[in-house]
């Protein structure tokens, strides 16, 4: 579904990723670990389109498809979805017609007619209690003075509205306290499905007794040092990233 | 990032929805401003005297006055003598009686701006008086509004059959020597709207003068009148398009209202005059004179404006509060984009003890363009007790565009209280990139952005023009950014 090839990217000027290959079939979900700073967040923006990076060399594909050629809206529309780390705030525009509008933008670009208000409303209710977000969000600005286990909510919110092809989550685990850690990993388990691969950047390897993954890989360096499946994670939790070589002082785990 | 930068540049560039001219036959004088031009313009609409009289003391006095240059605005001298001060649609008859005898092509004209004036198609609850040129072509709704006793006619109209009102309030509270564009103002205004609400009376329907310039080289000077009675109650709205046009034109209006006891009267305006091409050609001079007088107790006005045309805005509706718990509130949006060059605000002038005001001014700035508040909150000796608001924000898209903040306070009443809040925000790189991953377009985004910036205020217009405003924004918007 997701094919990556010896993607490299950089921003100002400074190499950031530096060879990534990576496949995800559908229905698949894979961890990304490694340390502050290695490029996992890098590799999420890209993948979204970010055009603060630049790609220097490379392949990307969503379903054959070449996703680099993309602009950011359009691959969104062709079903990339990125939770972000830390999700901006937009005063003043409420959550709903922000949801709305985007949900109707996917809609319009699959050819199907635009969802009305009171139908849409109907549906956000449902998918925020999903999330346990109280629906007095949705009439809210957009993350506007909301916090950080609530921003992290809203964008697993997002995500079960916007039924994505493949779903980058990029430390939606961070900052939750435990009874939201369940919640957003019920809801990323609501999110797996045949058709879909799911991505998801973690410091903890806690979130993967609630989310198995399928694969765990250890990004280092831009670089994906080590591969393995679930348990990978607690042999890292247990040993570090120092045995793979890597300099591990600065991980936050 | 640089989404914002690169990205919204390369948006399509639609064009000035209003630009169109409308073929008319009309009487135009030829350019230039002397005291004979304001005789015949006084001539033709056959006034009495005592308008003459005022007209040319007014152009006396204008004659004696500097055009101002403290206004944070640049641009080429405007040359007097090379405006027309009047044109007219050469009627088929004498003067329409009715809606029926209005020329076709103009009723055209104003169905092509969504303001149909027609019987059949007038716009529901809405009584339109429609300023074309120099001279009101049509009101809507008459009778109901006689019926309340409502007043509701174009100024010409009303200088005949209410002179004692006329006499009684026009100048009274923006006087003929206040400034240099309402002296020039007083002298040429051609027409425009005068409304009286009785006291007691809520009027039955949102008030409406929508007002067109269409001739080339042709001033607008309006001149609008409010008089509210004793516990009346009006929403008045204005709005206003011209052509695209290369040259610069000019339109100095003057409103005034009169607020009695208890008595309110909420003004709107969106204001969409033609801004100019997007190198900074043509485009109108919006020098506009609006004060409104809280002289009754408890009385209350607010403006509401929203302003993304002309080349050139230079204004500040103002409230004298003088009337004991009087309120003045001034809600404020103002978009600036390309070349265009906004200086406006308000003057909040408290007299009387315990008078409150309110001012909320959302400014937006895209492409080079320049975008100043200036307010000036003033408390006299008698203003116990007063207190005033302010809250600032200014939105930047893009990184050659500017935001500035004159707020001035004068204070004679130690017991007075302002409280002050400005903010500068950017449509930043990571709001459009968030939008953008959700799948939406970034003009929508913008605009989307824009919007929930200004909400405070859109929340304050009726609801007819709360969805033009958010429209136009969005147009006045497209391909602004860079
Ligand atoms: N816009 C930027 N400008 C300059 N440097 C950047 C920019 N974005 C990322 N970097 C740098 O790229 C490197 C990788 O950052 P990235 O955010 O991808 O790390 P991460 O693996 O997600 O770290 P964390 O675990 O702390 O979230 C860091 O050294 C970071 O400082
Ligand atoms: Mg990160």
């Amino acid at each position: 579904m997701l094919s990556i090839k010896n993607l490299h990217a950089s921003v100002e000027d400074k190499a950031i990723l530096k060879g990534i290959n990576l496949d995800i079939k559908p229905g698949e979900v894979h961890a990304i670990m490694g340390p502050n700073g290695s490029g996992k967040s890098t590799l999420s923006q890209v993948l979204a389109g970010n055009e603060a990076f630049e790609v220097t060399s490379g392949e990307v594909t969503l379903n054959g498809e070449n996703l680099l050629d993309l602009a950011i809206e359009e691959r969104a529309r062709e079903g990339v979805f990125l939770a972000f780390q830390y999700p901006v705030e937009i005063p003043g525009v409420s959550n709903l017609q922000f949801l709305r509008t985007a949900v109707n933008a996917m809609r319009k670009h699959r050819g199907e007619e635009e969802m009305n208000a009171a139908e849409f409303m109907k549906q956000a209710k449902e998918v925020s209690k999903q999330v346990d977000l109280d629906p007095s969000f949705l009439k809210r600005g957009v993350n506007e003075d909301f916090s950080g286990g609530e921003k992290k909510r809203n964008e697993i919110m997002q995500a079960l509205l916007l039924q994505p092809k493949l779903a980058i989550l990029d430390e939606t685990d961070s900052g939750l306290d435990i009874d939201a850690l369940q919640v957003v990993s019920n809801g990323v388990n609501a999110l797996r499905a045949e058709d879909r691969a799911i991505l998801m950047v973690t410091h903890y390897q806690r979130l993967l007794n609630h989310i198995v993954p399928d694969y765990v890989h250890v990004l280092a360096g831009g670089r994906i040092v080590k591969s393995g499946g679930r348990e990978l994670a607690l042999e890292l939790e247990e040993r570090g990233y120092g045995w793979l070589g890597i300099n591990d002082e600065d991980t936050s785990n | 990032m640089a989404t914002t930068d690169n990205e919204v540049k390369e948006l399509i560039k639609r064009e000035y929805e209003h630009g169109f001219v409308t073929e008319i036959e009309s009487d135009t004088f030829e350019p230039g401003l002397n005291e004979d031009v304001i005789r015949r313009l006084s001539e033709i609409k056959q006034e009495p005297e005592f308008m003459l009289e005022w007209r040319l003391k007014a152009y006396r006095r204008w004659l004696d006055m500097e055009e101002p240059e403290w206004a944070h605005v640049d641009f080429p001298k405007v040359d007097y003598n090379d405006i027309s001060y009047y044109s007219a649609p050469k009627k088929k008859e004498d003067m329409p009686q009715s809606l029926d005898e209005v020329d076709p092509e103009l009723l055209r004209t104003y169905e092509k701006l969504g303001i149909p004036l027609h019987e059949r198609a007038k716009l529901a609850g809405v009584a339109v008086d429609a300023v074309f040129d120099s001279v009101s072509v049509a009101t809507t709704f008459k009778e109901p509004l006689e019926k309340a006793g409502v007043i509701f006619c174009p100024i010409s109209e009303a200088v005949h059959k209410h002179p004692e009102l006329i006499k009684k309030y026009l100048g009274s509270v923006v006087p003929a020597g206040d400034n240099y564009f309402a002296a020039l103002n007083s002298a040429v205004f051609s027409d425009g709207s005068f409304v009286y609400i009785p006291k007691g009376v809520r009027c039955p329907m949102e008030l409406s003068t929508y007002f067109r310039i269409n001739a080339a080289n042709t001033g607008q000077f309006e001149r609008t009148l409010i008089v509210a009675e004793e516990g009346s109650y009006v929403s008045y709205l204005e709005g206003c398009t011209a052509p695209m046009r290369d040259e610069n034109q000019l339109h100095a209006a003057v409103v005034e209202i009169v607020v009695l006891d208890d008595a309110q009267v909420k003004y709107s305006t969106v204001q969409n005059w033609y801004p100019g091409d997007e190198h900074g050609k043509g485009g109108i001079y919006n020098f506009v004179t609006k004060r409104a007088a809280c002289i009754g107790k408890n009385s209350k006005v607010s403006w509401t404006q929203v302003e993304t045309g002309s080349a050139i805005t230079w204004k500040y509706p103002s409230c004298v509060l003088r009337g004991e718990n009087s309120v003045g509130e001034f809600y404020s949006v103002a978009l600036t984009h390309n070349h265009q060059q906004a200086d406006t605000g308000t003057k909040m002038i408290h007299l009387g003890k315990n008078t409150r005001s309110t001012i909320i001014s959302k400014g937006i700035s895209a492409g080079r363009s320049s975008n100043a508040y200036r307010g000036l909150v003033k408390f006299g000796p008698a203003a116990d007790g007063a207190r005033n608001f302010t809250q600032c924000d200014s939105l930047l898209i893009g990184d050659r565009c500017g935001a500035h903040t004159f707020p001035y306070i004068e204070s004679k009443n130690k017991s007075a209280i302002v409280e002050h809040e400005a903010t500068t925000s950017k449509v930043s790189d990571e709001q459009m990139f968030l939008c953008r991953q959700r799948g939406i377009d970034p003009e929508q985004a913008v605009s989307m952005i824009v919007n929930g910036f200004c909400k405070e205020v859109f929340k304050e217009l009726p609801m007819e023009f709360a969805v033009e405003a958010g429209k136009l924004l969005e147009v006045s918007l497209e391909g602004s950014v860079g």
